[in-house]
């Protein structure tokens, strides 16, 4: 294929994990951005969708677009369940609910033996399209379609009524209800969702790498998703994107030039200080993150001039 | 004879070993703009939390139409008809006065996941719709031309206004306002009850939480007195000044007949 050798294979599998990540973090900034979930759990999403993908495409000798069809179904229906405590807890109470929900989804992962246990699923199949097998370009390409049709859905939900109940149950719950919005059922959307995105992007993850295992749907991905989707801004499309790559590429563009100063054996540690330090300085200067909602912003400068003004006054007084 | 719209009987609501509502029975008529006043603390907005769903009562009866509502759920009640505005100003502060108002449209509205996601014409047609109704009840508080503005930028008699529009642009058949005109000056305090009268005119029937006496003497067809989560009277405006378990109320048992004294005067 001329197309295949036309590119680095490396830099091609980095654009396929990036891609990968948008679908989660779009997933997240539906639950957390725009209706105001905190998640940090959604690792366990993403876990769901490659297991269920791997094990219907390898013990169940499944399709894999079949196999990944029913991930995303299967995702979609235990989100909306696990996304239940919503309904009782919420804010940190929730963050705390959700992490032990990702933990001992990872644990079940770990120790189940339909998941594989501790050595978790090799040889999942490689899609194939018109007899031509998706790997490296025309996956990624594959990918970069998928991640449109996810983006467009994500903005016109927003933009639509549903997206207006989300919005008010994030600001509001009271009000929610009172203005005759089922909280209850608004909730578990959100979470089945933002899951099912978590869904695809476990299954299309599954089918790329071909081997998974619990590891890689830890507690670290949950917070490293939920950093990079706040950086961004919460409830915004191109914060996400924005979010996502930066964070992302980040650790690839220092890997790629090889800096003398550190030792690339701890990138992994390091990109978490990164990280935190990131979020720590977001929180102080910009609590809306990167591309955060332009009202509340334009709300911040005209109380600013408000005090200007009060100030004013009180130098004639 | 005109139809009751809402019948309540003996509802109670207690808070462990605190008594918020005790057995409270009303009845308001199709059409009334219906006063609850009462001191702080007497229960007339955990009164509008058990009407709105919010708070199950612990015992008794709210028929709305002929239907029974104790207990059911606010977003089922808001769709059945009954809207409200908050005591404090609950307005998403961050979003524009249209887009606050298209809020309350919620349970008018249909569109569903795939139509919303495929962007099928109907929900264009029914977003834009709700966006007509929307400004024309912003016209009709007062708020035309404020569209845009966000919602916590506006003063706080047009916050109050804007709550208005949310919960009337759904035409609700009965409206709850929880202290309409609280912070606001004269002029403003007679703008909401010319702007009160103009919301019966259109068919709504309206209950309204007030603590300024004089103003919601000239503006209710009829007042429930509470105190200590107990209805105390419930009559005509005139009758209700005259009622000597009122100005206890109000002012105490000792002063009472120095009003009395006043009011011959």
């Amino acid at each position: 294929m001329v197309l295949e050798a036309l590119f680095n294979p490396y830099y091609v599998d980095i654009v396929v994990f990036l891609i990968i990540y948008i679908l989660l973090g779009l997933g997240l900034n539906l639950i957390t951005g725009y209706a105001g979930q905190v998640s940090l759990g959604h690792a366990a999403f993403f876990g769901i969708g490659a297991y269920s993908s791997a094990i219907l495409s390898v013990k169940a000798d499944l399709n894999p677009w079949l196999a990944i069809t029913l991930a995303i179904v299967i995702t979609f229906v235990i989100s909306a369940i696990l996304g239940l405590p919503s309904l009782r807890v919420r804010e940190d109470f929730l963050a705390i609910t959700t992490l032990g929900m990702g933990l001992i989804i990872q644990s079940f992962f770990k120790n189940s033996s339909i998941t594989g246990g501790a050595y978790g699923i090799d040889s999942i199949p490689t899609p194939s399209l018109f007899g031509m097998k998706l790997e490296n370009m025309s996956y990624l390409i594959f990918l970069l379609i998928v991640m449109l049709i996810g983006i467009y859905a994500v903005r016109r939900m927003t933009q639509s009524r549903i997206g207006r109940a989300w919005m008010v149950i994030r600001e509001d719950d009271i009000v929610a209800q009172s203005m005759g919005i089922n909280t209850t059922y608004y909730k578990v959307l959100v979470f089945a969702i933002g899951g099912a995105y978590a869904g695809a992007a476990g299954a299309l993850f599954a089918h790329k790498v071909s081997f998974i295992s619990s590891d890689s749907f830890g507690f670290a991905v949950s917070a490293t998703l939920l950093s990079m989707v706040v950086i961004g801004g919460l409830g915004s499309i191109r914060g996400t994107l924005f979010g996502v790559s930066v964070l992302y590429l980040l650790p690839e563009f220092f890997r790629l030039f090889q800096f003398t100063f550190i030792d690339m054996n701890y990138l992994d540690m390091y990109k978490m200080m990164i990280y935190g330090l990131l979020m720590v300085l977001m929180m102080r200067y910009r609590p809306n993150g990167i591309f955060g909602k332009k009202g509340a912003k334009k709300v911040m400068t005209k109380r600013l001039h408000k005090k200007k003004a009060v100030k004013g006054g009180e130098h004639i007084a | 004879m005109v139809n009751i719209l809402l019948k309540i009987e003996g509802i109670s609501k207690r808070f462990g070993g605190l008594v918020a509502v005790n057995q409270v029975s009303l009845a308001v008529k199709e059409g009334e703009i219906f006063g609850l006043i009462g001191p702080n603390g007497a229960g007339k907005t955990t009164f509008f939390n058990m009407l709105t769903g919010i708070y199950k009562p612990n015992e008794g009866t709210i028929v709305f139409e002929q239907q029974q509502v104790q207990g059911v759920k606010p977003f089922r009640i808001a769709k059945l008809g009954i809207s409200r505005t908050f005591q404090n100003i609950r307005l998403l502060k961050d979003e524009s006065v249209l887009e606050n108002v298209m809020v309350g449209m919620f349970g008018k509205t249909h569109t569903g996941l795939w139509s919303a996601i495929l962007g099928l014409g109907s929900a264009k047609k029914e977003e834009e719709l709700v966006k007509e109704e929307s400004r024309k009840i912003l016209e009709l508080v007062g708020l035309a031309g404020l569209e845009d503005e966000l919602a916590g930028s506006l003063s706080y008699g047009n916050q109050r206004r804007v709550e208005i529009a949310r919960a009337l642009v759904s035409k609700p058949k009965l409206l709850l306002l929880d202290e309409p005109t609280a912070g606001m000056n004269a002029d403003e305090t007679n703008e909401i009850g010319e702007l009160i009268r103009k919301i019966r005119k259109n068919g709504t029937t309206v209950i309204l939480i007030e603590h300024n006496v004089g103003w919601v003497m000239g503006l209710c067809d009829r007042i429930a007195v509470f105190d200590h989560g107990e209805k105390i009277a419930d009559d005509e405006p005139e009758k209700i000044i005259a009622n000597p378990a009122v100005i206890e109320a109000y002012i105490g048992k000792e002063d009472t007949e120095e009003v009395n004294k006043f009011a011959a005067n």
